[in-house]
């Protein structure tokens, strides 16, 4: 039951998807909608899995003193005022005892990580997070200003949600890939130097495909970087691309008929 | 501690707290406080994160942690918004959708010999589901092995046609391309001869570049032969061509990057400090 119903399983739905392709009938295409519905709901159980392994790895952290420790509370705090934000939405024009509900919330979760990961003044930690959790039910209860809604095309929308997405995450994930450009530099700058056919022909073409983005070239030659950039992307690349994906498919199916077969396992742990 | 390290913070704080302030009256509006707020946090973070390129700092870890915390929270609220609520309740039940606020689809799968309404199709994933969490208990662990068993058998099932059909047969397929085109004899081709990006010389040499790149490359990629003699140099021009892709994607990337930094730049001058307009 541990090993082979599992197998078992693989093979079931892996066979039917393998042969759904080649029945096109009305009920088939029903069941394949419903297989991917499926995946995608057991995924979202998945990710509070991922959750709870961020929580522990950081409670962990805390609790081990362990280098950077006190970061982990940047992120705790991070990940509960998110969600606060993603569940709770403002009814008027008015913030009333919005912020200091989420203060609560957050200072709440990390009294409770701070008791779990102490090993003294336990109840002091425990006290605090009581104290924190009944200003954020009282809050809850009394402020009318925001509610916890469970609507889709309200909760997404919340403006502190689609806020702190716009200026918390995207200004941090787009500076750290922007930092990208400076190191990639510095690598390619060890890297290119012109010692060999393979190497030049690596220099050339960046040089061609970067050159092509700069509008003081223009008036210089024309169009001719921006064709031969063209050219190298919907060419030589093209070609290479295609060697390389014709691989990866293969190897996909190779892989993807292993597990079918229940010759490859290593995803039962 | 160290005492440089409390005075810098206590100057970060500092210009932070002064930002807001002149940045909210700037800001027209009911939330100018929470935008001039925002705008502050996300140019702090901005510099917090470039500061990197100095050497790994406080603020930089502060920046990085913060992204984990923010990031795994709204993948949990997507998640929990549009798969749970937007596709999962209106099959389950009425009630939750009423309770929700989606409007119900419910309905049911008619195999002609077996009849399944939809709230018992969709109680299979949610089972499964939580037998996925079975994995956080050490006793009942194995049982998690089945809803990872159904999400790689059916992801094997799919992926074998579809990479099968995307990735080789139509890559195959679009690799033989003629090699002649538009081709009216020698006489019209060299009385007509241009290099121009849509002439006929440059169509021609373009396919037979692309026959000849992912035939070579194939070749540099087969590694049962021993590449000497004429697969040799085929594997050789092979390893030519990927450079070229390589270079070509290098170069894409540093740009793409570039611009991103341009953005950021540009939110730093224009939105944060308000220098350029």
């Amino acid at each position: 039951m541990k090993q082979q119903f599992p197998r078992l399983l693989v093979l079931v739905f892996g066979a039917f998807l393998l042969f759904q392709f080649f029945m096109p009938h009305e009920k088939s295409e029903w069941l394949y909608e419903y297989l991917l519905d499926w995946i995608i709901i057991i995924g979202i159980f998945a990710l509070a899995i991922g959750i709870w392994s961020l929580i522990r790895v950081h409670v962990d952290k805390i609790k081990n003193k362990k280098i950077g420790w006190q970061y982990s509370y940047v992120t705790l705090a991070g990940l509960v005022g998110f969600i606060v934000f993603g569940f709770t939405i403002r009814n008027g024009a008015e913030w009333g005892w919005y912020f200091p509900f989420v203060l609560s919330v957050v200072g709440m979760f990390l009294m409770i990580i701070q008791a779990m990961a102490s090993r003294a003044k336990v109840a002091m930690f425990a006290g605090l997070a009581g104290v924190f959790a009944l200003t954020a039910l009282l809050i809850g209860i009394f402020d009318k200003a925001f509610s916890f809604h469970f609507a889709t095309s309200e909760g997404l929308q919340a403006y502190m949600f689609v806020h702190s997405f716009d200026f918390i995450l995207i200004p941090i994930f787009a500076t750290m890939f922007s930092l990208l450009a400076f190191f990639i530099a510095s690598a390619a700058y060890r890297a290119f130097r012109a010692r060999s056919i393979m190497a030049t022909l690596l220099l050339l073409s960046a040089i061609i495909v970067m050159l092509r983005f700069n509008p003081y070239l223009e008036p210089v030659f024309g169009s001719y970087i921006s064709q031969t950039s063209s050219w190298l992307m919907n060419v030589p690349n093209l070609a290479a691309q295609r060697a390389i994906v014709m691989g990866v498919g293969l190897g996909i199916v190779a892989t993807g008929l292993k597990v079918i077969l229940g010759i490859e396992r290593k995803y039962m742990g | 501690m160290k005492r440089t390290s409390l005075i810098v913070f206590a100057v970060v704080c500092l210009i932070f707290v002064l930002s807001w302030v002149l940045k909210a009256g700037t800001i027209d509006g009911d939330n100018a406080i929470q935008d001039a707020f925002l705008v502050t946090l996300a140019s702090f973070l901005t510099l917090a994160i470039m500061s990197f390129m100095y050497k790994d700092n406080a603020y930089y870890k502060f920046a990085e942690h913060l992204f984990v915390g923010v990031s795994a929270a709204y993948w949990m609220c997507v998640g929990f918004w549009s798969t749970i609520v937007g596709n999962l309740v209106p099959r389950l039940s009425e009630g939750l959708s009423e309770a929700f606020g989606v409007p119900y689809l419910g309905g049911e799968l008619d195999f002609g010999f077996l009849t399944l309404p939809y709230p018992l199709l969709y109680f299979i994933p949610i089972i499964l589901g939580a037998f996925l969490l079975f994995r956080l208990v050490p006793k009942v662990g194995w049982l998690s092995r089945w809803p990872l068993a159904f999400i790689v058998g059916t992801f094997a099932g799919l992926n074998l046609v579809r990479y099968l059909r995307s990735d080789f047969m139509s890559q195959i397929s679009s690799t033989f391309v003629p090699l002649l085109v538009d081709w009216h004899g020698f006489g019209h081709f060299f009385a007509n001869f241009s290099l121009a990006a849509d002439g006929q010389f440059v169509a021609m040499f373009s396919n037979l570049v692309i026959f000849l790149g992912v035939v070579c490359g194939l070749i540099y990629f087969f590694f049962s032969k021993e590449h000497t003699g004429l697969f040799g140099k085929a594997s050789r021009v092979g390893i030519w061509i990927l450079m070229i892709t390589f270079g070509a994607s290098f170069g894409y990337t540093v740009m793409g990057r570039i611009s991103l930094l341009v953005g950021r730049l540009t939110f730093l001058f224009k939105d944060w400090l308000g220098i350029i307009s």
